[in-house]
């Protein structure tokens, strides 16, 4: 038949278009009640992502890391599993990233590199692998078991940098020790994006192949629709939900790294500024294809981007992003109960 | 009316009248469009074309609930009642308009009012969960008729009953439609109940309606020929003698807890030879899911063995494949497919991860996997709108024929079959139950969980009867008498 599939994929773009469209309304309607004309917002918003090449290295900035969370949450959602430890795996392979990466010193500047990547992602694919063996072994329920781990994430995190880790040079907050300035990996030649973006695009890509193209994606594929037909042809459940979330996290602990080698140099507070939430949210919009993510955060990032600028211009407070982040959550949870709902696109349609 | 899905048209021009306090049954193969007019008439669907007159008022039926306005209510052949809940409570929570705080005593005299009017009563006061198949069934039609239903739609009532239950409460809506209560439309494939039931009948066949009329002027080959149209039954495949060969299932003293943690199988030990259809009948409810859960890997059974082909065996991949172990569990969309995925995705399943189904060991090849499922499909006579149509989307009867193709395409030592019959017309039940034959004349060990006698009857080498969790009764196929099965499987004792 002709593309039910295409369909499906128009019927996807329709419904987060939707989504979009009704959140702009909603935070115009926001803005409006502050007075200030919701077209006059929109413009800046659309200036501040995407209006200039500087605002457009500024949002792919922002984007890179939610390319990688959103795999946290992308990843096991085809297992049927609902994982929302982006942040804690975050800021869990940020720390382990300053952990090996100052033990490093004499070490060639590449090697060290790519050390610290697999410290982050092996971190990382841990700490959510943990929280798969707990559904699978014990029954936690995983969104729950997540959601706890990122609080013990941060707070071991501040633990270690307000104590044992602690740089007493870095005054103005508590901050680690750094790696150091021969480990960051600095930006895109010819560019002011640092070279997270390209990991992100790449990690993002493998992943689509990986789910899309292999026997394992095609087995996942199988347990996320229905557990018991997975179970009667005998596929390996454990496996496959453990795997699921080892990849997520991997990707989200690579998301630290980058934080630490890419941006800050060390471990602090600003490594758990929310990129693991909003990444759920890119997850949610790109209904968990990893394709669709890299556009999803893109757009996401612009609007953390132009944030600053909206505030400044508008004079609005610095909840104004968050809210409009909030919205479109919601406008996105509401609008998945569309699926399958809209007439044009049943089967009359074709 | 006429409805199309793509470009195929499930409904053709049908036109229908249904006579107040009729039983009009509607007959047709798998995918003939049954279930499609039916969902058309309740606004599940929009037809294309058409009209719909309710008492002779033209009326567009655009959902569910217009249709229950106008006295229309359908029973469903899956249970939707909640387990949990009592009787009474399930039969006020339908209700359109319920007070937000819901006076119980009024409403208990509603229910036992309209029950005394009722030829079958149920108590109010049990949970769903522990009422049997045919009582649910009755509850649910108790329920429409309390919500105040006139015409009342059956698509496919009987699968779940035992031939008794299908009897009594197919007798209890003909006499209603006979007192002008209720007028009753029976999607059914069953000849039988057609004949002895229904006062009317109309014949689907690929969409259009191909002929009915009273059903005493019909006789059963004319409204098989109409059914089948030019179209063959497979010839019932005939036994021929196997030796005695060793035992390829074997399962000893096995037990498993059912969901609630309470013995649905209590210790049962039973052998399989090569070459053997062993049949186990027993009335739903005894253990027969979850034995045949744990031989799929959905349960782990809490103690004993399973050994095939001489060797312990647990449900795993690796030993599914290598021992050749293949099963046809009831409610295959719940058991054994994925409906969002397409059908050659669900034909490809036992192999995907095969050589001749991957490139480089790892990739999968959609081109290899799809001719795969073009081959089947043909092969098979599953309907479906191309190999890549969701899975969903097919009639009940071609989702079996999915699982049957996958299932049963490569050589099989083991196969544990589960109601494999229910649903199907019979062009397909014969064709099942010859390759059913077919695989035991082959050489495979063939265990069948059946609730339908005959069935077992007609094809089962050896009969035993599950009664509470145990094998009760065994009977060889020669000595097999249906009185005292029958007995056996109502009580043993
Ligand atoms: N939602 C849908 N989208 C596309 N095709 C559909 C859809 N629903 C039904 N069909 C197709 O319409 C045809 C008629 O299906 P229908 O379910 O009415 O058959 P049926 O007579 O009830 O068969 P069965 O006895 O197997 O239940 C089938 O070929 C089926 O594949
Ligand atoms: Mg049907």
């Amino acid at each position: 038949m002709v593309g039910s599939r295409a369909k499906s994929g128009v019927e996807a773009v329709a419904i987060s278009a939707a989504a979009l469209l009704a959140t702009l309304v909603l935070f115009g309607a926001f803005v409006a009640l502050r007075g200030i004309n919701p077209f006059d917002v929109y413009r800046v918003l659309y200036l501040g992502a995407f209006g200039s090449w500087f605002a457009i290295q500024h949002t792919l900035t922002q984007a890179a890391p939610l390319m990688l969370t959103a795999l946290c949450t992308a990843v096991p959602a085809r297992a049927g599993l609902l994982v929302i430890g982006g942040e804690g795996a975050l800021v869990v392979g940020g720390v382990a990233t300053v952990l090996v990466g100052v033990t490093l010193m004499g070490v060639p500047a590449p090697v060290a590199i790519a050390l610290m990547c697999m410290t982050g992602t092996l971190a990382g694919g841990l700490w959510i692998g943990a929280a798969g063996a707990l559904r699978h072994y014990r029954g936690v329920h995983e969104t729950i078991s997540t959601l706890l781990l990122n609080y013990i994430a941060i707070a071991v995190m501040n633990h270690l940098v307000t104590g044992p880790i602690r740089d007493f040079s870095q005054v103005l907050k508590p901050a680690s020790w750094s790696v150091g300035e021969r480990f960051m990996i600095g930006d895109l030649p010819g560019t002011s994006i640092h070279w997270g973006l390209a990991f992100g695009v790449v990690t993002c890509l493998l992943v689509y192949v990986l789910m899309r193209r292999t026997t394992f994606g095609f087995a996942v594929d199988i347990l996320g629709g229905n557990v018991r037909a997975a179970q009667m042809v005998g596929l390996p459940i454990g496996p496959l939900v453990l795997s699921t979330c080892v990849i997520g996290g991997a990707a989200a602990g690579l998301a630290g790294t980058i934080e630490v080698i890419a941006v800050h140099g060390f471990a602090s507070a600003s490594l758990a500024v929310g990129y693991g939430y909003a990444g759920i949210l890119v997850a949610f919009l790109a209904r968990h294809n990893p394709m669709a993510i890299i556009l999803i955060a893109t757009l996401l990032g612009g609007i953390s981007a132009s944030g600053g600028l909206l505030q400044r211009r508008f004079d609005l407070p610095d909840a104004a992003t968050l809210v409009l982040r909030g919205i479109l959550f919601l406008a996105v949870l509401a609008s998945s109960t569309l699926y399958g709902r809209l007439k044009i696109f049943q089967s009359r349609a074709v | 009316m006429t409805k199309h899905f793509g470009p195929l048209v499930a409904l053709d021009n049908v036109s229908i009248r249904f006579e107040p306090g009729s039983l009009h049954a509607i007959l047709g193969e798998n995918g003939a469009g049954k279930s499609t007019l039916v969902k058309c008439m309740m606004g599940y669907y929009r037809p294309d074309a058409g009209d719909i007159f309710v008492s002779g008022e033209k009326h567009a039926i655009n959902n569910p609930r217009h249709a229950h306005q106008l006295g229309l209510g359908m029973v469903y052949q899956h249970f939707t009642l909640v387990p949990s809940m009592t009787v009474a409570e399930n039969l006020i929570l339908g209700e359109a308009q319920l007070p937000p705080i819901i006076p119980w005593e009024a409403e208990r005299e509603r229910i036992e009012e309209f029950q005394r009017t009722m030829p079958f009563k149920l108590d109010l006061d049990r949970p769903v969960a522990s009422l049997a198949a045919g009582e649910k069934q009755k509850l649910e039609i108790l329920k429409q008729l309390f919500l105040g239903r006139r015409v009342l739609i059956l698509d496919e009532p009987t699968t779940v009953l035992t031939p008794a239950e299908a009897d009594q409460i197919l007798g209890l809506m003909r006499g209603m439609a006979g007192n002008q209560q209720l007028t009753v439309i029976l999607i059914t494939h069953k000849l039988r109940e057609v004949l002895d039931f229904a006062g009317d009948v109309t014949v689907l066949r690929a969409g259009r309606r191909v002929g009915g009329g009273a059903a005493k002027d019909l006789a059963s080959e004319e409204l098989v020929r109409m059914m089948i149209g030019a179209g063959k039954i497979a010839r019932a495949a005939t036994r021929v003698e196997t030796p005695t060969n060793a035992a390829y299932l074997d399962l000893r003293d096995l037990t498993v807890e059912n969901d609630n943690g309470l013995m649905a199988v209590r210790g049962v030990s039973l052998q399989v030879r090569a070459g053997e259809i062993v049949g186990v009948a027993g009335v739903s409810g005894n253990g027969q899911r979850e034995l045949v859960e744990a031989l799929a890997g959905q349960r782990q059974p809490a103690s004993g063995e399973m050994f095939v082909r001489g060797a312990v065996y647990s449900p795993r991949r690796g030993e599914m494949r290598q021992r050749k172990v293949f099963l046809l569990p009831e409610e295959p969309l719940r058991n054994a497919c994925v409906g969002v995925m397409s059908v050659a995705e669900n034909l490809a399943f036992r192999n995907f991860d095969e050589p001749r189904n991957t490139r480089y060991r790892w990739l999968i090849s959609r081109r290899a996997i799809r001719g795969q499922a073009l081959d089947l499909i043909d092969r098979y006579g599953i309907k479906a709108q191309g190999a890549e149509a969701r899975l969903e989307t097919l009639s009940g009867g071609n989702v079996q024929r999915t699982v049957l193709a996958r299932e049963l395409c490569e050589e099989v030592s083991v196969l544990v079959a589960q109601n494999p019959c229910s649903g199907l017309d019979f062009a397909a039940v014969a064709e099942i139950r010859s390759q059913l034959m077919d695989a035991r004349n082959r050489g495979a060990a063939v265990l069948l969980i059946s609730e339908d006698l005959d069935e077992l009857l007609e094809l089962a080498d050896r009969i035993v009867v599950m009664f509470e969790g145990k094998f009760v009764y065994e009977t060889p196929r020669d000595q097999a008498d249906v009185q005292t099965i029958g007995r056996y499987m109502a009580s043993p004792t």
